[in-house]
């Protein structure tokens, strides 16, 4: 058994790297997989906050690629589901503290105990994001529906490209489907349009999201949640299942269902 | 001794190094093992490497820039006179020339003497952060997204959409165009003449621009015109 290395990142910063690792993490973990995060944003620690692990932190990925601890002494067992590790950054070095090297060594130490490896890249192409992506099987390349987002991404998978890491697929986060159907935001059609490459995966706009992400809960394991569902989608058809992508406008039904509670409750 | 293969040459912000003829991978290592034997002289160091003509794809160079970069050497700049190196390059966000300061220099080094019609085909999506730059025509089949940006001696092609920039005519020819299935040009120049594009009315059409009067004008672009 190999674990497959997947890197998540965007170019543009605040698209939802983190919260899209920690999400399809937590989702994949679920199904039974066995999963390890690795935030590999060196001197700005985030996933740990965002799955919730901030203070069981003792070794980082940096004592481990200095040889300071053991790799599985830098690996932090979940607290919600089994199986799932993270693998957290240093929060005092920055990004020269790591190789592509090091990064290619530390995934292939894990393969042989994992289902899945997955890389939270800083934003950026340069040092950081050259880490990154440098023990990737796959890469996924997170935007948002705005065009500034969307420039970036273009550039990031250029840059993919010729690393010969593969055409990455695309993760659309934070998509409103009423702005869209008022024509205030770029659909997805125009997104994938433009960047040409195949869709993985469309997560809609979710105030829950930063709700789950200020308690270190993946919004994944709230069955409610639209963005929660459309992550356990995405990790199905990373594991090779056919899902359809997520009738969004049930979303905005699924409020107006919730207004009319309200609403003959008067 | 493999240290005599290398030139290397202190330039104003970094080192300059020329690698010699002969196969890539043993200069790369004669060049390594170089730097190994002088690692207090090129640490923090900022390198161009002038690698002549050889051809290079961009794992080579990438695995060059990683390598080098985990001895705490920058690769800067690659010089090459190799079109595939060049695009490979840039590709990887590295240089290609020496002189960054001045972008001007660009319109004198296309040559607008065109030796009969040459043309590059190019068969992929240009986007953000691809740059081409021919002194003939150029030809694409694919995008061109906004970021990216072609600039031609002659005319430019594009059977796809055209929402970066393109420059035709770069070296001063007034009779150059530019034609797209899809002319939404983040800027269009042709010859000396800048403009912009004006929002779309309706459905995209293939349109063709070229210079009128000293003025970009764009027409319809179909068949028998």
């Amino acid at each position: 058994m190999s674990a497959k290395v997947i890197t998540i990142t965007s170019g543009k910063g605040g698209v939802g790297k983190t919260t899209a690792t920690a999400n399809i993490g937590a989702a994949l973990a679920t199904m039974g997989q066995r999963v390890a995060c690795i935030d590999a944003d060196i001197g700005l620690r985030n996933l740990d906050v965002v799955l919730g692990l901030e203070n069981r932190i003792v070794y980082d990925l940096v004592d481990a690629v200095e040889g300071r601890c053991r790799l599985s002494q830098a690996m932090i067992k979940d607290k919600h589901i089994p199986d799932l590790y993270l693998i957290p950054s240093a929060q005092t070095r920055d990004k020269t503290a790591v190789s592509p090297s090091d990064m290619i060594r530390i995934c292939d130490e894990l393969r042989p105990d994992l289902d899945w490896v997955i890389v939270d890249s800083p934003a950026g192409i340069e040092r950081g994001f050259k880490n990154a992506i440098a023990p990737a099987d796959e890469v996924i390349v997170i935007t948002n529906p705005e065009v500034s987002a969307v420039r970036d991404a273009d550039r990031i998978i250029g840059i993919v490209e010729a690393e010969e890491k593969g055409t990455p697929k695309l993760l659309i986060n934070r998509l409103n489907p009423e702005m869209v159907k008022q024509n205030n935001m770029l659909s997805a059609d125009d997104v994938v349009d433009l960047l040409a490459i195949h869709l993985l995966g469309i997560v809609p706009e979710d105030k829950a999201v930063l709700i789950s992400t200020n308690q270190g809960t993946p919004i994944t394991l709230d069955n409610k949640s639209l963005a929660g569902q459309a992550y356990q989608n995405i990790a199905r058809r990373l594991m090779g299942e056919e899902i359809p992508l997520l009738d969004l406008d049930k979303g905005s039904g699924f409020f107006n269902r919730i207004s009319s509670v309200f609403g003959s409750g008067d | 001794m493999q240290a005599q293969e290398i030139e290397i040459k202190g330039i104003k912000n970094g080192i300059l190094i020329e690698l010699k003829d002969g196969e890539w991978e043993d200069q790369k290592d004669a060049l390594l093992s170089h730097i190994d034997d002088n690692l207090a002289f090129f640490k923090s160091a900022r390198i161009v490497l002038d690698v002549g003509d050889r051809s290079l794809k961009s794992p080579d160079l990438s695995g060059l820039r990683n390598t080098l970069s985990d001895r705490d050497v920058k690769l800067k700049a690659v010089l090459s006179t190799s079109l595939v190196t060049e695009r490979a390059s840039q590709d990887l966000g590295l240089e290609i020339k020496l002189d960054e300061s001045s972008p001007e220099p660009e319109k004198s080094s296309i040559n607008s003497m065109l030796d009969g019609d040459e043309a590059i085909f190019l068969h992929r999506t240009l986007r953000s952060g691809h740059k081409v730059k021919y002194q003939g025509h150029i030809v694409v089949l694919g995008d061109v997204n906004p970021g990216a940006e072609l600039i031609a001696g002659g005319n430019i092609i594009i059977w796809g959409r055209l929402r970066g920039v393109a420059h035709a005519g770069a070296g001063g020819d007034t009779s150059a165009v530019v034609c797209s299935l899809d002319l939404s040009p983040t800027q269009l120049r042709i010859s000396d003449k800048i403009s912009v594009s004006p929002p779309r009315k309706g459905k995209p059409h293939p349109e063709i621009a070229f210079l009128e009067d000293g003025q970009v004008t764009a027409r319809d672009w179909a068949a028998g015109k």
